[in-house]
């Protein structure tokens, strides 16, 4: 008995060779070019006028998350004290400071409305808040959710309704506002779920996910189906973004480079890395036309990549600790940073 | 008795003190390095001998944890800097009365990182110096402050054996035993701080019973590095200091030796995975001996389909996906503020919220914005202009529920639970159904699906029918509504009303 599985152990072990060995095969024939070399054409972009243009400071501890509202003006942050507030980050005014019953908060988003933000960490939940100007908001407040492990990252699917969670027990969930119901589950991760993202397509039926197991898998929400992944980081993928095209990602990770992994071809098409660079990637986004890559570090620093040339564009120095989230504004216009520092900072 | 008293944490400091006497003086640090590393599981093994086969696990998954990535990085780094040949230029610098022995300047310094590393600029190179120095791998002999500045400033290598990859992570009593021991020494150079000195009291008043023992240490401390050579001594004490501002800094300055709380909740798990084995990722080593072998057999098998399916499915080449990035770049560059202005002063840098406010009025919609409704049929229906536009040409056409349908859906996706069934029994009777009161066109076989997914209602269950009429308005409707007079009149008369502002 013993034996009879060993021997199908190693028959499908082999067979998984030999299937891993095509695929590489198959995918090296479709690398007939690099990106940086189709992209040099282009100009090369020398100028780049980027500013710190407001500072928030308010939290008492490290920025851990933040999430510009639909608005295009409101920013939500949450912080290693518990703390969450919701800024006016234009006139740079606190407009709620909710105290969580938890400390850790790591993460937290804007609802599609502007009239609703989740968070959590820590606690395993994800809770959401009702907006309004009358009334203390955590009157309102509603536990949606609840992991096995600390939640990491969370998102609003188009919708108030709903919330998509990633989790460190490894999984992501989507879950239903009213009821608190779980909708769907996502296994297919061996760790920590460190970021999610949604796909920008018209329907919004996938998302993306990073993981400590080094790996980015898209889902397809409707199954709960892991329908590609994506291999190649040496480390901990800690940030995951959709290009504004939706037929690519963009991952930061712990091992000091951004990916571009693009899912019409299956595969890295691009890494925007450098010898000096050697601190992790703990956040990444794109600008409106998906050249330029906005990638915050651990060494306090944001680069700015160009994402065809595959080469820095420029820094963003002013942060005096590590860049914990960044994120670029709903309609393109600015690039919002957050800090172990304990102030987010607005760049345009 | 006094020794039990004390309990564990100090007992392993003395037993670390005794066992690194010998390396501390002899101050050679590839010998400390390689000496101190098996040092944390010795001293789990003796402080609590319980956890002996736990204890291994830990140390080897902190190996590669992101800090440890870094450190490891960095002592590459280091080790260049520290070649006799090509490395920064250390010397011993004479000054007044006494040497200052093994320094180096900090423009040096600097002038090194430019030569060596592809650092851009020498902002650059001042930066990633500073954060070297605030992880202690080299620090300024005499400030509290672990920074690098591009002057005449001395500065001096940390021993490996204060590097943050070979240390544990020290106690409070380490740090008792420290400042009790500076304050023994009668030399101006030791002399604490006043955050130190704040520090010490604070110490005393949290381990008051145990004191004298860490007066003790102290002294015996003490003892053993009077006993040791003046330039040597010199060095070792501006190290042993460096090692504390890296874990208990001057106040102001960043504790880099915290973590992540994500990566610190993911490094103790492995811990209670030793328990549940299962937790291991699937390797395909031979080595899975641990796993069960049922488990490996199913895992095995779903990686085989995974990447059947991989193979099976049709892919691009890299040429095809750079060029579509450069459409789209090219298309949209128009619209990304940080290579085009806006059509209105970028709000956060004209401090002035025009752009918004323009934005809500329906009226002076600019070209830009028109432009933009014929990249998709996605960008038309973003813009609540566009689409009301857009409706108006479908009901002159009389094809207005197909939008209506699929607009519907996408709000079906969006709904809560509660009321998903009745919305999507509600959708199927107006669109769908034999005697439906807006009937929409779907081919046959999604209609078939849908009328499956009727038995089982979910938020997905008109998916397909959705997709297929979305098909339909893109390739009919609105490449239509793309050529029709209407959005002709509509672009030109932006175009119009751009020349007069103009």
């Amino acid at each position: 008995m013993e034996n009879e599985k060993d021997c199908t152990v190693e028959s499908l072990t082999k067979e998984a060779e030999t299937l891993k060995k095509k695929l590489e095969d198959e995918r090296q024939k479709l690398n007939d070019v690099t990106l940086a070399t189709v992209a040099d054409r282009l100009d090369i972009i020398n100028y780049m006028n980027i500013k710190p243009r407001r500072t928030l400071k308010g939290h008492q501890a490290k920025v851990l998350c933040s999430d510009w509202s639909p608005d295009k003006r409101h920013i939500v942050s949450s912080s290693q004290d518990g703390k969450m507030i919701i800024w006016d980050a234009f006139t740079t005014n606190k407009e709620h400071a909710v105290t969580m019953p938890t400390t850790w908060v790591m993460a937290c988003a804007y609802a599609p409305s502007g009239n609703l933000v989740a968070c959590g960490g820590l606690d395993n939940k994800v809770t959401v808040y009702p907006l309004s100007l009358d009334e203390d908001v955590t009157l309102k407040k509603k536990t949606v959710g609840t992991h096995t492990s600390y939640m990491s990252c969370c998102i609003f699917p188009n919708s108030d309704q709903q919330i998509l969670t990633g989790s460190g027990d490894s999984t992501c969930a989507l879950w239903d506002v009213e009821s608190g119901q779980l909708l769907q589950s996502f296994h297919g991760h061996s760790a920590d779920v460190m970021s999610i993202d949604l796909a920008p397509s018209e329907t919004g039926n996938t998302f993306v996910s990073g993981s400590c197991d080094k790996m980015v898998l898209i889902w397809d929400m409707r199954s709960g189906q892991c329908v590609q992944s994506f291999e190649g980081h040496e480390s901990d993928v800690n940030s995951v973004k959709f290009h504004p095209s939706g037929d690519a990602v963009a991952t930061g990770s712990d091992d000091a480079t951004c990916r571009l992994f693009d899912l019409r071809a299956d595969k890295e098409v691009a890494i925007y890395n450098k010898e000096s660079i050697i601190f992790g990637v703990n956040s990444v986004d794109f600008s409106v036309s998906g050249r330029l890559l906005f990638a915050g570090y651990n060494d306090y620093t944001v680069n700015v990549w160009d994402t065809l040339k595959c080469v820095r564009v420029c820094l963003l120095y002013g942060h005096e600790n590590r860049v914990s989230c960044l994120q670029v504004s709903p309609d393109g216009t600015a690039l919002s940073t957050g800090s172990w520092d304990y102030t987010l900072r607005v760049w345009a | 008795m006094n020794m039990q008293e004390i309990g564990y944490p100090l007992g392993q400091f003395w037993l670390l003190f005794l066992m690194e006497d010998s390396n501390m003086v002899t101050m050679n640090s590839d010998k400390a390095a390689t000496k101190r590393k098996p040092e944390p599981n010795n001293g789990g093994c003796t402080g609590v001998s319980n956890e002996e086969p736990i204890s291994i696990q830990p140390t080897a998954t902190t190996e590669e944890s992101p800090n440890h990535l870094l450190y490891k990085k960095m002592e590459k780094i280091v080790e260049k800097m520290q070649d006799e040949a090509i490395g920064v230029p250390v010397r011993t610098v004479k000054s007044f009365m006494s040497k200052i022995p093994s320094v180096f300047t900090g423009s040096d310094l600097i002038m090194w990182m430019m030569k060596n590393l592809d650092v851009e600029d020498q902002q650059e190179a001042l930066h990633l110096a500073h954060l070297m120095a605030s992880h202690g791998y080299f620090f300024p002999i005499d400030d509290h402050m672990l920074t690098v500045k591009n002057d005449n400033t001395f500065y001096r290598f940390q021993t490996p054996y204060f590097w943050p990859s070979n240390c544990w992570e020290p106690e409070n009593t380490d740090y008792a035993v420290y400042l009790c021991k500076r304050t023994m020494q009668n030399k101006t150079r030791l002399e604490l701080a006043d955050y130190e000195a704040e520090n010490l009291a604070r110490l005393q008043k949290m381990f008051s019973r145990k004191w004298e023992f860490i007066f003790m240490q102290a002294e015996a401390q003490s003892k053993v590095d009077k006993k040791r050579d003046k330039l040597e001594r010199k060095v070792l004490d501006s190290q042993e200091r460096a090692f504390w501002d890296v874990h208990r800094p001057m106040p102001g300055c960043v504790n880099t030796t915290e973590i992540d709380i994500k990566k610190a909740c993911q490094m103790n798990k492995p811990i209670l995975g030793v328990k549940n084995i299962h937790l291991v990722p699937p390797k395909l080593s031979p080595s899975t001996s641990g796993i069960p072998p049922k488990n490996v057999v199913e895992q095995l098998k779903k990686q085989i389909s995974l990447l059947k399916i991989r193979l099976d499915r049709r892919n691009i080449k890299i040429s095809k996906a750079a060029e579509s990035f450069i459409a789209y770049c090219e298309q949209y560059l128009e619209y990304d503020s940080f290579f085009v202005a806006p059509e209105y002063p970028n709000p956060w840098i004209s401090d002035s919220p025009e752009l918004w406010e323009q934005e809500k009025m329906a009226k002076d919609i600019s070209v830009r914005r028109v432009k933009r409704w014929a990249f998709s049929l996605q960008e038309l229906l973003q813009d609540p202009v566009g689409r009301e536009l857009f409706v108006r040409f479908l009901d002159k056409e009389f094809s207005g529920e197909n939008l209506r349908f699929w607009e519907v859906v996408q709000e079906l996706k969006a709904l809560p639970q509660s009321q998903v069934q009745s919305k999507a029994k509600e959708i199927w009777g107006e669109f769908l159904a034999p005697d439906a009161s807006c009937p929409i066109n779907v081919d046959s076989r999604s209609y078939e699906l849908t009328k499956k997914n009727m038995e089982a209602l979910d938020r997905w269950s008109f998916d397909c029918a959705a997709a297929h009429v979305y098909h339909l308005m893109k390739s009919d409707s609105y490449s239509r509504y793309l050529r029709s007079e209407m959005y002709k009149e509509f672009l030109n008369g932006s175009k119009k009303k751009v020349r007069k502002t103009n």
